[in-house]
């Protein structure tokens, strides 16, 4: 069974993420019995069926599709991937903070595609909490990529309060 | 300056052992070129022509003594004792062994230095005035700004990865030294009528091959927003910019495309969600970065140092330099001055070991012990006394630091061009070296007066050629290096982007086109103009005559652009 990254840890994990083959539409692909990343065009085409049928089934969205789609449907959702084309495509980091601090989305968020050690800590950071490291790459030592700084000068969402606004409770505590 | 706090020096030092831990993963086998190129361009660290080249952050310019020494020490140990300051603040080392840069890295981090976001595509460096601080025409000190945004963009999570590198200025006095209307990004400190400091916007300027002078994105940005409205920006381009063309990647393309209003509504619709959150900065913040830039311990001094009034009648070489490298400062008695690294047969912006040691000494002994680097490629020692001038220049000039030349045509911007960098079409060192050649001179400098001239090997455009009055771009035919000229640009409260005056010349033949256009401008100019002035009185067409007069225009070279080495230079 396939392995990721999930609550800080490596452990088996059984969700697929379907992707349209050459000659596959939206319309008329099968929709898989076990549970299954859709890509978000098969979401938004076949949403009344899909839940309808009960199906155990996510989305995801790839880099150059916002969250803006999945508004209204995130209750339904209990994991979102969010795609990561190339290592150096970063919008899907965006995509993930937006779904947190906007949409306030609580499932799990994981990041599928070019997905290796050295995203990881900005990826927790932005709200991202399940990784699918990719296939060819160690999985247990890609673990160590989520503990890389042990501070953060932003506020995201893993840390809402900027370092300043830390630094100065430390300063007033010290005081 | 800015002292690092434990936290700071913590990231830094966790900064050092990533890097370390990906160099020996690639060194293993486990992370391929290919994988490595992100993560060591956005450690500083490019494979050039001849091998590794290493770029140091110097955020916006500010450099202590110790810290200069520790360079002279890291040029020695790991280079060929030299280094290069670049129109970005920054110094480059040319010749490092790649299997010994986390070692670099781990001595900048000894004294509060690091290479982090110096390359790649991400927030770079910070650049601003190099005379902030002290300069009788500012607002107010720009470095606390500066320093803020440093640590925000350090590690950004959201924006590690953008379509494109991203550039931000900060200026803060009356007349601009640090061309924000050619960064993605460019902050102007201004105060409003009630006497509140906050930000005049500018957004989407950017040099290369397409260069395109900022706009305002919003007249006025209240200070305590300046985070937040930034990253409303930067989440815009993040999503949107495009990742299709490298080319057409920069922000600049995207506001072009929206046009300026439409890329307004949507920062401020992104903005809308974001305004009034935890990132909005506090007083406290303010201050306390503040607290770092305060003045050093000036002394009361006359206006006026009788010794050195003397000393400038007297001594014609002495009143020379302090004319060309001794600049006003806010606090009587003080001055700041620029040690030019601009001097015959030396490339702009190099230094020497021995010289950036004698340098630090300089600013221990004359200007509280600190330095700034300009984005003209010289070194400013910003709090002197009037009275040590003298002594200053012959020190200097014994380091051959005083070249007279500061804001002159030698006083150059020129990139390192064929001779180090890949992408380069061109070599502009010697071109460098044939301007020096060829306006020996110092008289005839000065009688020349102001006026800029800058270098770029290919239409990356490193040296700043379009914002010069004169301009030199090389470019390749047929594996040939011809250089096309620009006249009319400059940088400033007024910059401007220079315009191509025809066909490129052959290298032989740029000395003499570049005095054949100073020639027009001997002839025609009025007691006070300028060069830039007498061109955009007279127009380009009598210097245009006079650059090709005698010339074969068969031998003309259309503007190319290499496209070679394509993925350096998607991160470069
Ligand atoms: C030798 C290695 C270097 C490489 C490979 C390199 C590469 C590049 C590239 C590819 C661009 C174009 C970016 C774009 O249009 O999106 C660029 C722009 C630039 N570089 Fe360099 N560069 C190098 C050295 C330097 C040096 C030495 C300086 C300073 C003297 C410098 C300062 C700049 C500046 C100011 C720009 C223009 C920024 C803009 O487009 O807004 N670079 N560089
Ligand atoms: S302008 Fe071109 S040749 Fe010069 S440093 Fe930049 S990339 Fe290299």
């Amino acid at each position: 069974m396939p392995r990721i990254i999930k609550h800080m840890q490596v452990i088996e994990d059984h969700w697929q993420m379907l992707t349209l083959a050459e000659g596959e539409t939206p319309e008329a692909v099968a929709l898989p019995a076990e549970p299954t990343l859709l890509p978000l065009a098969v979401w938004l085409l076949r949403r009344d069926e899909i839940v309808a049928a009960g199906l155990e089934l996510g989305v995801w969205l790839d880099a150059g599709e916002g969250p803006e789609a999945l508004a209204d449907d995130l209750e339904r959702l209990p994991v979102i991937g969010v795609n990561f084309p190339k290592f150096t495509d970063g919008r899907s980091y965006s995509s993930a903070r937006l779904l947190r601090e906007r949409y306030a989305y609580h499932g799990e968020i994981r990041a599928l595609g070019d997905v290796q050690q050295d995203q990881l800590f900005y990826m927790r950071r932005c709200g991202i909490d399940a990784y699918a490291v990719r296939a060819d790459k160690d999985i247990d030592k890609a673990l160590a990529g989520l503990a890389v700084f042990s501070e953060t000068y932003q506020a995201a969402v893993d840390q809402p309060q900027p370092l300043f606004r830390r630094r100065a409770a430390h300063r007033q505590e010290a005081a | 300056m800015y002292r690092y706090d434990s936290t700071d020096q913590q990231l830094i030092d966790e900064r050092v052992s990533q890097y370390r831990g990906q160099m020996a993963r690639h060194l293993a086998g486990e992370l391929s070129d290919d994988e490595l190129r992100p993560l060591r361009l956005q450690n500083g660290l490019y494979i050039q022509r001849h091998g590794p080249m290493l770029r140091i952050a110097i955020p916006y310019g500010m450099l202590s003594s110790a810290q200069l020494r520790k360079l002279a020490e890291i040029s020695r140990r790991y280079d060929r004792a030299v280094g290069h300051f670049t129109t970005r603040q920054n110094m480059q080392l040319n010749w490092p062994q790649f299997e010994e840069t986390p070692e670099i890295l781990a001595e900048l981090a000894s004294v509060e230095m690091h290479a982090v976001q110096t390359s790649g595509n991400c927030i770079r460096n910070i650049t601003s005035d190099h005379f902030a601080g002290v300069a009788p025409d500012e607002l107010v000190d720009p470095r606390p700004y500066c320093e803020l945004l440093r640590q925000w963009s350090t590690f950004h999570p959201e924006f590690a990865f953008l379509p494109r590198k991203f550039k931000i200025a900060v200026n803060a006095a009356a007349q601009d030294r640090a061309v924000i209307r050619a960064h993605d990004i460019g902050l102007e400190v201004i105060s409003d009528e009630r006497g509140e400091i906050g930000f005049k916007v500018l957004v989407g300027g950017g040099l290369g091959r397409t260069p395109i002078l900022g706009k305002v994105v919003r007249e006025f940005l209240p200070r305590r927003h300046i985070l937040s409205y930034l990253e409303a920006i930067l989440r815009l381009y993040n999503r949107y910019g495009r990742r299709d063309n490298m080319y057409k990647a920069r922000i600049k393309i995207l506001v072009q495309a929206l046009g300026i209003e439409e890329f307004a509504r949507q920062v401020e619709a992104e903005w809308a969600h974001l305004r009034n959150g935890e990132t909005t900065v506090t007083d406290a913040e303010f201050d306390r970065i503040s607290g770092h830039f305060e003045p050093p311990a000036w002394e009361a001094l006359p206006v006026e140092d009788p010794v050195h009034s003397a000393r400038l009648a007297t001594d014609k070489a002495f009143a020379n330099w302090v004319k060309r490298c001794v600049h006003a400062h806010k606090t009587p008695g003080y001055a700041a001055v620029t040690l030019s690294l601009k001097a015959p047969g030396v490339a702009p912006g190099d230094i020497s070991e021995a010289q950036m040691i004698a340098v630090a000494d300089l600013a221990d002994r004359f200007s509280f012990g600190e330095l700034r680097v300009s984005h003209e490629q010289n070194l400013i020692l910003s709090d002197v006394r009037l009275g040590d001038l003298h002594e200053l220049w012959q020190l200097a000039r014994g380091q051959r630091l005083a070249t007279a030349n500061i804001g002159l045509l030698t006083d150059m911007i020129c990139c390192p061009g064929g001779d180090l960098c890949a992408l380069a079409n061109a070599r502009s060192l010697p071109i460098a070296a044939a301007v020096h050649d060829k306006f020996d001179d110092l008289d005839y400098l000065y009688d020349i007066g102001d006026i800029s001239l800058n270098i770029s090997g290919c239409m990356n455009s490193c040296g700043h050629h379009h914002v010069a009055n004169i301009g030199i771009l090389g470019v390749d035919k047929n594996d040939e290096e011809w250089y096309q000229i620009t006249v009319g640009g400059q940088q400033g409260n007024s910059a401007t982007i220079g315009k191509v005056i025809g066909p490129s010349f052959y290298a032989q033949e740029v000395p003499e086109v570049i005095e054949a256009l100073i020639n027009v401008y001997l002839e025609q100019r009025t007691a006070s103009e300028r060069f830039i002035d007498t061109w955009q009185r007279v127009g380009a067409d009598p210097f245009k005559a006079r650059a090709y007069a005698g010339r074969d225009r068969r031998r003309t070279a259309k503007v190319a652009g290499k496209d070679s080495n394509i993925k350096e230079i998607v991160n470069a």
